[in-house]
C-alpha cells in the first residue's frame, strides 16, 4: 500500500557559520488509517520533522513524498496547493482568524481551493462543526469561545478539504484535561472508524504520554534522529 | 464575494480608525488636487477667454515683417543705401476692402476695418492722450465685444451725429466729460476736431477703459489727415484656435503682417505651460504624501496580521493570494478616499468660486473655477495607483512571511 506521507533521508540544517541540524536523515512513512505519535524531548526536532512532512519547510537533503509523489523541486505555489488539498494542520495555538466566525474559519480552506460553491461550502462547514459538537457556536468569533472550542474549530478547519493526512503539533498543549480528552477523542476518531476515515492518517507531535499511548505507532526522536519505533496493540 | 475581497474588507473594517485616517489622507489629497486643478485651469481658461474676447483673433496691420526691397537693390548686385527715414504718417493697407472681401471668401467668421490713431482729448481745461480707434459699427459687432461694453448710449449712436465719439468710462472720468458733452480732439498732425460724446464703454479692463475711444472710420481718417486710411483689419475666426493658420494665409497672400492672438501672446501661453507643469507637480506631491499614509496603514495591518498571514499560508493560500489581499486593502482605502476626495474637491471648488476677488486693474470678480470631469479622473487615477503601490510593498513583505518562523514563535 502506498504510504500517504513518506520521508526519505530527510535532513534539515539551519544557520550559516555554525549550522544546526534540526532533523538528520529521517526515513519514515505514514500508512492510510494510521494514527502516529511523534514524541521526544524538547528541542529534539519533533516539530521540525512535522513541518517538513507538512511541506511547511523544505529539507536540506532527502525528500518528502505525498501519496507516493515526490515533492522535491516543487515551487512554493505547488507546495501550497498540495498543503491546501491533501494536508490539514492543527497547531498548539488555535490560529483562527480573529475577525471571522467559526463557520467562516472552517470555510476558508474550501474557499481557497474553490471546488465547492458557496452554499455547499456553508453546508459542509456547518456539518463538520456539528460533528464536532459546535453547531451552536458556528456563528461565534474565536474570542467568544473557550480554548477547547477554538481547538475543535481548528480541527474542523483542518478537515475542511478532506485531507489525506492531519498533522497536529501539540494540539492539546494549551488545553485543560477535559478539553484535551475531547480533542484527543476527536483526532483518534478521524482514522479507522469509517471507510472514508480509513483512508486518512493522523500524525501528532506530543509530549503527552497518555495521548501518545493511544497512537497506533510511536516514533521517538532524539537529536533530530529517530531513536525508536514503537507499535501499540490496538 | 471572493476570498481575497472578503478578507481584505474584514481587515479594513476591523481597523476602522486606521482605515478612516487613511481614507481622510487620500480624500484630502484628492480633494485639494481637484480644487487646485479647478482653480488653476479655471483662471487660465478665464484669462485666455478674456484675451480672445478682448482682442481680434487675427490683426492685419499696415506693416511688413521684412522692410520692402528698395528698387536699386533689384538693379545692382551691391547697393549701399543711406539716410532712409520712416514716413511721418502710417502708409495704411492698400485696397483694404478688396483684401477684406478676399478674406471673407475663404475664412468663415467676421472681418472689420479700423483706423488706429492717437490724439489728445481736451475738455473743460483738462488734457489727456488717448487712442482714437475708427470703427465700422456694423462690422465691429462681429469682431469685438465693443457693442456689449457700451454702458451709456449705444454703438449705433456713432451714426447719429457728426464727429461722434464713444469714450471709455475711465477716460471720460479723467477729463470730466459726460454723454452729450462736446470735446476737442487734437490729432498727431495738429489737426483739431470737435467731437460729441455719444456713449461710454466699459470693458472691465482699466487699461482699455482709461485709454481708448471710438469714432467712425471717417472721423478717425480726418483726425489722422489721411482720407481712405485703414491701418488695421481685424478678423474673428469661428474657432479661435484656427487663428494661427488664418494669419499665416493672410500674410502669405497680402504681404501685410498678420498676427494671431496666439502669436501675440506666445510668451503668456508658454508661461501657462510652465504653470501647468508646476500645478501637476504640486498635485502629484499632494497625492504622494497621501499615499504615504496608506502605506503606513497597510504596513501596520500587515505587521499586526503576521500571524494570520502565517496561518493562511500554512493552510495553503499561495503567496500571490496573500499579496493580493493587502494590495486590495490599499485599493479599498484608496477608493474610499477617492470618493470622499471627489466630494471634498467639489465642495472646495464651489467654496473657492464664492470668494470675491478684487483687482485694481479689473472689476471685482469671483475666482474662476473650471469644473472638469478630467480633473476628477486624473486625481482619482493617481490616488488609486498611489494606493496600490502603497499597498504593494507591505503586501510583498506579507507574502514573503515564512509560516514556520511565525508558528514556532507563537507555539
Amino acid at each position: 500500500m502506498t504510504p500517504l506521507l513518506e520521508a526519505r533521508g530527510v535532513t534539515r540544517v539551519i544557520g550559516g557559520e555554525q549550522p544546526t541540524t534540526l532533523v538528520a536523515g529521517v526515513d519514515f512513512a505514514v500508512a492510510p488509517g494510521e494514527f502516529v505519535a511523534i514524541t521526544g524531548p524538547s528541542g529534539s526536532g519533533k516539530s521540525s520533522l512535522l513541518y517538513l512532512l507538512g511541506l511547511l519547510d523544505t529539507p536540506t537533503a532527502g525528500e518528502v513524498l505525498v501519496n507516493g509523489r515526490t515533492t522535491k523541486g516543487l515551487d512554493e505555489e505547488a507546495r501550497a496547493r498540495l498543503r491546501l488539498s491533501q494536508l490539514g494542520f492543527v497547531f498548539q495555538f488555535h490560529f483562527l482568524l480573529p475577525e471571522f466566525s467559526a463557520l467562516e474559519n472552517v470555510a476558508l480552506p474550501m474557499r481557497a481551493l474553490g471546488r465547492l460553491d458557496d452554499a455547499q461550502m456553508r453546508r459542509r462547514s456547518f456539518d463538520i462543526l456539528s460533528s464536532l459538537g459546535l453547531a451552536d457556536h458556528a456563528h461565534k468569533r474565536p474570542d467568544q469561545m473557550s480554548g477547547g472550542q477554538r481547538q475543535r474549530v481548528a480541527i474542523a478547519r483542518a478537515l475542511a478539504n478532506e485531507p489525506l493526512v492531519i498533522l497536529a503539533d501539540e494540539p492539546t498543549g494549551n488545553l485543560d484535561t477535559q478539553s484535551s480528552a475531547q480533542v484527543l477523542s476527536i483526532m483518534r476518531g478521524l482514522v479507522g472508524e469509517t471507510p472514508a476515515a480509513g483512508r486518512k492518517a493522523v500524525v501528532i507531535v506530543t509530549h503527552d504520554l497518555d495521548l501518545a499511548a493511544r497512537a497506533d505507532r510511536r516514533v521517538h526522536i532524539v537529536d533530530g534522529k529517530i531513536a525508536a519505533f514503537e507499535s501499540a496493540a490496538r | 464575494m471572493s476570498l481575497v475581497l472578503s478578507i481584505a474588507l474584514t481587515h479594513v473594517r476591523a481597523r476602522a480608525r486606521q482605515t478612516l485616517v487613511g481614507v481622510i489622507g487620500v480624500a484630502t489629497g484628492v480633494g485639494f488636487s481637484v480644487m487646485m486643478a479647478a482653480l488653476m485651469e479655471g483662471s487660465q481658461r478665464d484669462f485666455v477667454t478674456q484675451l480672445v474676447d478682448a482682442l481680434p483673433h487675427v490683426s492685419v496691420t499696415d506693416q511688413r515683417r521684412e522692410p520692402p526691397r528698395q528698387p536699386a537693390e533689384g538693379l545692382f548686385d551691391m547697393v549701399e543705401i543711406r539716410g532712409l527715414s520712416t514716413p511721418a504718417t502710417r502708409p495704411g493697407i492698400k485696397n483694404p476692402y478688396a483684401i477684406m472681401a478676399s478674406i471673407e471668401a475663404w475664412s468663415p467668421g467676421a472681418v472689420a476695418p479700423s483706423v488706429q490713431s492717437k490724439a489728445v482729448l481736451r475738455f473743460a481745461g483738462r488734457d489727456t492722450a488717448a487712442s482714437v480707434i475708427g470703427v465700422d459699427p456694423r462690422r465691429e459687432i462681429g469682431v469685438s465685444k465693443l457693442a456689449t461694453h457700451i454702458v451709456k448710449g449705444s454703438l449705433d449712436d456713432l451714426y447719429k451725429t457728426s464727429n461722434a465719439i464713444i469714450l471709455g468710462d475711465g477716460l471720460a472720468r479723467k477729463i470730466g466729460a459726460r454723454v452729450g458733452n462736446s470735446i476737442t480732439l487734437v490729432g498727431g498732425a495738429g489737426r483739431t476736431l470737435s467731437a460729441n460724446v455719444v456713449a461710454l464703454s466699459h470693458s472691465g479692463v482699466n487699461q482699455i477703459d482709461e485709454q481708448q475711444s471710438y469714432t467712425l472710420i471717417k472721423t478717425a481718417q480726418i483726425l489722422a489727415g489721411q482720407t481712405g486710411l485703414v491701418n488695421e483689419i481685424r478678423i474673428k475666426t469661428l474657432d479661435a484656435m484656427d487663428a494661427r493658420d488664418v494669419a499665416a494665409r493672410v500674410e502669405r497672400e497680402t504681404g501685410y503682417k498678420s498676427v494671431s492672438w496666439l502669436e501675440a501672446n506666445e510668451d503668456l501661453l508658454s508661461a501657462f505651460q510652465i504653470r501647468n507643469f508646476i500645478m501637476f507637480a504640486v498635485v502629484g506631491a499632494i497625492l504622494l504624501v497621501a499615499s504615504f499614509g496608506t502605506y503606513n496603514i497597510i504596513s501596520t495591518i500587515t505587521h499586526e496580521k503576521t500571524r494570520d498571514i502565517a496561518i493562511m499560508k500554512s493552510i495553503g493560500l499561495p503567496a500571490r493570494i496573500v499579496r493580493r489581499i493587502f494590495v486590495l486593502e490599499g485599493l479599498i482605502i484608496g477608493a474610499l478616499g477617492l470618493l470622499a476626495g471627489w466630494l471634498l474637491g467639489f465642495v472646495l471648488s464651489w467654496a473657492m468660486g464664492q470668494i470675491e476677488f478684487k483687482s485694481p486693474f479689473m472689476d471685482a470678480t469671483r475666482l474662476p473655477i473650471l469644473y472638469s470631469p478630467l480633473h476628477y479622473v486624473i486625481a482619482g487615477a493617481v490616488a488609486l495607483a498611489a494606493s496600490a503601490v502603497a499597498g504593494y510593498f507591505p503586501a510583498r513583505k506579507a507574502a514573503s512571511v515564512q509560516p514556520v518562523d511565525i508558528i514556532r514563535g507563537a507555539s
